[in-house]
């Protein structure tokens, strides 16, 4: 609880500095990424399934060019946070979510605002690869973008050149971009499905658990590719890996029973816990 | 302790030796007769129809028969069955052309987006439909349907059809209301069902990783439904299709009532026309002699034969283009 009202003051702190915000569109604008600015900021976020509360009271800023973390037991509902954080929760019948998600000051649960142009900036990974089976390579590269009605034939091709070679999937893939999507193993579905969501070039990239059913091999090209991925973009991502946590995040939010138990930078949290339940679950003696 | 010497007394109890061998042959054997049966049945079936329709094939020849265009029991006795193979063609590859689109989005509309309780009326409407006897269907058809078409479509076309390109009439054919278009629209309605039914459970097997990936990637939900459902899910779609098909080529009793049954070329758009099932209907009972009776049986081999090509292509097509498991992990 304390970690959390020591929280708000950091956040009311940065909010009165009216100029932050400022700021990050101006470097955004010049491409200077990887400073410590806000991208995401939660307010109060609540999410709940019927008279079940999924995520409880949330506050909590995501940085520009870092890794967040997001970790905690199974069930603590940090699927159900991160999935909060580009209106995937619109999509389920029974889910309310309250509270604001402010995308560089714009409140993403805003009436206004149009839920397909915030999953456009705000991209996702699932924990299963979903490349679609019905579509090449290729296709699933820039299903996004013909979905926006971009035929030019070269630019397409420039954009899955470059989205796949960020992904780390290029060499592998480029003799047979016409194969099916699913010709392919697990490690380059997914990286294939990471190509996919970068093609769009979102502002913020959320990765549910991309490398819980991958093989050890698959996953450490993956964690490559986020710790490359993240001078570009904000990545937050939930792991049940607290190794894999360790090494790639920034930032670390632990989440208990859909309450934000603490929030840090993640070599403090890890080194030195505040609250006493979040040092059980690192140590291992629960989750 | 008591208790678990019962316990251990009752899982160590053998049963009798004669029960396990014996129920597991007699088991084998009734499922293995039962399952076999049904061959024994296609076969027999098969050979009913080619030994009483020999007679004919022997007369004209396998290929002769098929390509004969002459239906003639009343003079000359010549029986050719390529005007009701031309008929069962038309009629059933129009009707499923007409259905196809119709039904995805009466699957759509129940699947994606009506409201769950709507979503179920109108499902069981449409098996509903798919549950209503042909000769029914034949019956409004008939009196209702028919009728109507007569006056607001097929009069109009013909007027002006008639003032403007007289030449065309013959391919037009006589308005009456009674004929292959009215058929083939009858049989449309008959077969959305059966589409509808099969694309619907195929939509719902998509499974939610995929819209979710397409709802990821800024995709509307009509976009979902285009780029990740309706592709995922076109295995059973074209199931459906064939189903369908397999269902108009062999639908008989309300196209009998609704074709108008002319057993000759030429046929026209709007006039009569016949089909295999409808002239074994409608001439089975009055045969004139054992020609005309055995060529209306090798009629029936033929859609026999058919159906079964149909059937085999469809479950080539399914299997080939079903995706099955999904992703690979």
């Amino acid at each position: 609880m304390f970690v959390n009202s020591n929280f708000k003051k950091k956040k009311t702190k940065l909010s009165e500095n009216g100029t932050s915000q400022q700021q990050s569109m101006n470097m955004k604008e010049k491409g200077l990424y990887g400073s410590s600015m806000i991208r995401i900021e939660t307010k109060n976020l609540y999410v709940k399934y019927g008279t079940t509360i999924g995520v409880n009271n949330v506050s909590v800023p995501i940085y520009n060019g870092n890794v967040t973390a997001l970790v905690g037991p199974s069930g603590c509902g940090k699927t159900t946070f991160l999935r909060a954080l580009n209106r995937m929760h619109d999509l389920s019948r029974d889910a309310v979510v309250t509270g604001k998600v402010l995308l560089d000051d714009l409140n993403i649960y805003d009436p206004k605002v149009n839920p397909v142009s915030i999953r456009r900036k705000i991209g996702m990974v699932f924990q299963k690869p979903t490349p679609f089976p019905t579509m090449s390579i290729f296709d699933n590269v820039v299903a996004g973008l013909k979905l926006v009605g971009i035929k030019d034939k070269k630019f397409l091709n420039e954009v899955c050149e470059k989205a796949l070679i960020q992904a780390a999937l290029f060499d592998e893939v480029k003799d047979r971009l016409n194969n099916p999507g699913g010709s392919l193993s697990g490690g380059q579905q997914q990286r294939l499905s990471i190509a996919r969501a970068l093609a769009i070039e979102p502002e913020v990239l959320l990765m549910d658990e991309p490398t819980s059913s991958l093989d050890p091999k698959s996953t450490l090209k993956i964690e490559d590719l986020m710790v490359e991925l993240k001078k570009n973009y904000s990545i937050v991502i939930v792991t049940h890996n607290l190794a894999q946590a360790g090494r790639i995040s920034d930032y670390s939010i632990f989440m208990y029973l859909g309450d934000m138990i603490e929030f840090g930078k993640t070599k403090d949290m890890f080194q030195n816990p505040k609250d006493k339940r979040t040092e059980e679950y690192l140590t291992g003696k629960f989750g | 302790m008591h208790q678990a010497q019962t316990n251990t007394d009752i899982i160590k109890k053998p049963l009798p030796i004669i029960y396990r061998w014996l129920g597991d042959k007699i088991f084998l054997t009734v499922v293995f007769i039962l399952g076999l049966s049904i061959i024994f049945l296609a076969f027999s079936m098969a050979w009913v129809l080619y030994s009483e329709g020999r007679l004919a094939i022997n007369e004209f020849g396998v290929i002769g028969f098929l390509k004969g265009s002459v239906w003639d029991p009343g003079v000359r006795m010549v029986f050719g069955a390529l005007p009701f193979i031309f008929g069962t063609f038309i009629t059933s590859v129009v009707a499923l052309a007409i259905a196809f689109l119709p039904a995805i989005a009466i699957a759509v509309v129940i699947a994606e987006y009506a409201p769950k309780w709507i979503g179920n009326i109108i499902e069981n409407f449409v098996h509903l439909i798919a549950a209503i006897p042909s000769v029914v269907v034949g019956i409004w058809g008939i009196f209702v349907f028919a009728p109507w078409m007569r006056e607001t479509v097929y009069m109009p076309i013909f007027t002006f059809t008639a003032n403007n390109y007289p030449s065309l009439l013959p391919v037009l054919g006589n308005p009456m209301g009674y004929g292959m278009t009215t058929a083939t629209i009858i049989l449309a309605l008959m077969i959305i069902p059966f589409t509808t039914a099969l694309t619907r459970d195929a939509i719902s097997q998509v499974p939610k990783e995929q819209r979710e990936a397409a709802w990821a990637l800024g995709a509307t939900k009509w976009e979902v439904i285009r780029m990740a459902v309706l592709p995922y899910a076109r295995g059973g779609i074209l199931a459906g299709a064939m189903l369908s098909f397999g269902r108009a080529i062999g639908e008989t009793m309300a196209v009998a009532m609704l074709i108008g049954n002319k057993n000759t070329f030429p046929f026209s758009i709007l006039g009569p026309a016949a089909t295999m099932p409808s002239v074994i209907i409608n001439e089975f009972r009055e045969a004139v002699g054992n020609l005309h009776l055995s060529s209306l049986m090798a009629i029936g081999l033929a859609l026999f034969v058919i159906s079964l090509i149909v059937n085999l292509i469809a479950a080539y097509i399914t299997r080939k283009l079903s995706i099955t498991g999904g992703q690979v992990v």
